[in-house]
């Protein structure tokens, strides 16, 4: 054969499909963006007809939001919509409640505690970390330059 | 205004976590890893709550927020307690929407079983 | 039994009988739905998680099998099976049912032809009568141990592959009538460094090239077709171009069952269908039913594999790919 490692990867880019990357980013904005506007009412309710501060309303939303997005994973529907709407699904709070969620539902065969509970942080495990880790480096930054 | 303003900054920066996708194609774990760190480093910066000022919800909803949130929580709360608020304190600020992962995630799991059809 | 260069000349008869083909319900609307012989409604089919719904599948095929033909257990002297999931437990499982003696092998995709040509050396060395060689795959089973949760929202690079459920169970035998199995070339492993397990087909290409290549040269047969097993649409691509840069086209008699199994834009499938049970099931239903006819008069079959695992791909290695051919003549 006349392809080896060093020249193959050159047939095999060259074959390969790209990914529409046009379509998608349309629809990660359209869905992004509509997702951060459904995130701006809940967080309008809170503070206009409950009088929450917007201090307390912004945690609140989140909540809210992972609510939605849990039920949403459980119907078997955020996956459809993830299908169109790509990173505009994954990036919002929504994808990292469905990153918790799909898991744990998934794993559930497996039994409720090594099924699971072992495995809800499968996939938000790596953010929950680096997300810890970097925040407790910026407060110590914060001490060291005030 | 808040909304078109929300819709227009969430967009763009889903937005480029689509191009991030495509382009380096890996798991998406990487990009909402990176997404955390860089909103950490945002928000340490004093940038992202300019970016929150403008944007509203589509500054704070996506994960990018969330890393800013974890910033503020541990400078704020190192300014105050110290070594064990830089610890503690990006974990007392997201606790809320962590937690409420936890707590749906195992309740779907309970109510729903999950399905094969994509 | 002789061995011409890598390739074993069965000396005997080793007839394929019969296939049993059973199918999950997206590929039975595709381009095939009316050739197999039964199609599952759901993909769970009564179970209560798919890696029961799998083994059920493997062990219904062997058992309407026999039933078709007026089989009993005793009659058969082996089973050879294998599947995707960890230590193919799809396979042991379904034959803890059977009480036939078992082989269990891994082969990944490639389990078809790996099984059936383990199968006819094993009958012309005279050790067996009667063999059955199984394959399955369930596209949320394997979904889930390669890949992500099935919940969780994101979308399929175009070059991935779908995995087919399904499942078909091969009676190969000494005697009677039927297509037999000539030549029988098993692959060497071939890695040219892929490491995207979210493009197989390109990962598997070169395997099946050399396979298929080392198959002509040693038996110098000119198929009337040639069929591989998983390359989907980017793998055949590559299979072409490196026939034709040979001056050796096989183009026109060339194709491959992941892009036969499913109407690739219709039911969005993207590089096609892939898994053990593409090439099982697009064997039994379509390729053995036109050898039956006549309309083929000898076939060149291929399974293609690729033998990575997810600790593998993780540990930065690349894909290793494999496929074995089966010389099908009537």
């Amino acid at each position: 054969m006349k392809y080896n490692k060093d020249n193959y990867q050159q047939v095999v880019d060259e074959i390969t499909p790209k990914n529409k990357m046009l379509k998608n980013c349309i629809m990660a904005f359209i869905f992004g963006g509509a997702i951060c506007v459904i995130g701006e009412f809940i967080n309008d309710s809170f503070v206009s007809w409950l009088g929450i501060t917007e201090d307390e309303a912004s945690p609140m939303t989140s909540v809210v939001l992972v609510g939605i997005s849990a039920l949403l994973t459980g119907l078997g529907w955020y996956d459809k919509l993830g299908k169109i709407g790509g990173a505009g699904t994954v990036v919002p709070i929504t994808g990292f409640a469905n990153s918790v969620v799909s898991p744990a539902l998934e794993f559930k065969r497996e039994g409720y505690v090594l099924g699971t509970a072992a495995n809800i942080f499968k996939l938000a495990g790596p953010v929950l970390l680096f997300g810890y880790l970097s925040s407790f480096v910026a407060g110590l930054l914060s001490m060291a330059f005030r | 205004m808040n909304y078109v303003m929300s819709f227009l900054i969430g967009g763009t920066i889903c937005l480029i976590g689509q191009i991030v996708i495509d382009t380096f194609k890996k798991n998406n774990a990487y990009l909402l890893v990176a997404l955390v760190v860089t909103g950490v480093i945002l928000g340490y910066l004093g940038i992202y709550d300019k970016i929150v000022e403008i944007g509203h919800s589509g500054a704070t909803v996506p994960l990018l927020g969330f890393g800013n949130s974890l910033a503020k929580g541990a400078m704020e709360e190192a300014s105050s307690k110290g070594f064990m608020g830089a610890l503690s304190g990006g974990i007392i600020k997201t606790a809320p929407g962590v937690a409420a992962a936890l707590v749906f995630g195992y309740l779907v799991a309970v109510i729903f079983n999950p399905k094969g059809d994509k | 039994m002789k061995k011409i260069g890598k390739t074993y000349k069965i000396g005997g008869d080793v007839v394929i009988r019969d296939v049993y083909t059973i199918v999950g319900p997206k590929e039975g609307e595709g381009p095939l739905k009316d050739k197999f012989d039964m199609v599952i409604t759901d993909d769970l089919w009564g179970e209560d998680s798919w890696e029961k719904c799998e083994l059920k599948l493997q062990k219904t095929a062997v058992e309407n099998l026999l039933n078709r033909n007026s089989l009993i257990r005793d009659n058969i002297d082996l089973i050879i099976s294998g599947d995707l999931l960890n230590q193919i437990t799809s396979s042991s499982f379904a034959a803890r049912e059977l009480e036939i003696p078992y082989i269990g092998v891994y082969g990944a995709c490639s389990t078809m032809t790996l099984t059936m040509g383990l199968g006819a050396l094993i009958i012309d060395g005279g050790f067996a009568e009667n063999v059955v060689c199984v394959t399955s795959s369930h596209f949320c089973s394997a979904e889930r141990q390669f890949r992500l949760p099935l919940e969780m929202g994101g979308q399929r690079h175009e070059s991935a592959q779908w995995t087919v459920t399904g499942s078909a169970a091969v009676w190969l035998s000494n005697s009677g009538k039927g297509p037999k199995i000539k030549h029988v070339t098993f692959g060497k492993i071939v890695d040219l460094g892929v490491k995207d397990a979210n493009n197989m087909g390109a990962a598997m290409a070169p395997a099946a090239y050399d396979s298929l290549n080392q198959h002509l040269q040693d038996t110098g047969i000119n198929y009337d077709m040639i069929v591989t097993g998983d390359l989907g649409v980017i793998g055949k691509a590559i299979v072409n171009k490196m026939f034709n840069e040979d001056n050796n086209s096989i183009e026109s008699k060339y194709d491959d069952c992941g892009t036969i199994i499913f109407d690739i834009e219709k039911q969005d499938v993207h590089a096609g269908g892939s898994g053990c049970g593409c090439s099982a099931t697009v064997f039994g239903s379509f390729l053995y039913k036109k050898l039956l006819n006549n309309e083929l008069k000898s076939l060149l079959f291929a399974s293609t594999g690729a033998l990575h695992s997810t600790t593998a791909t993780l540990q930065g290695e690349s894909i290793p790919g494999i496929a074995h051919c089966l010389g099908i003549e009537i």
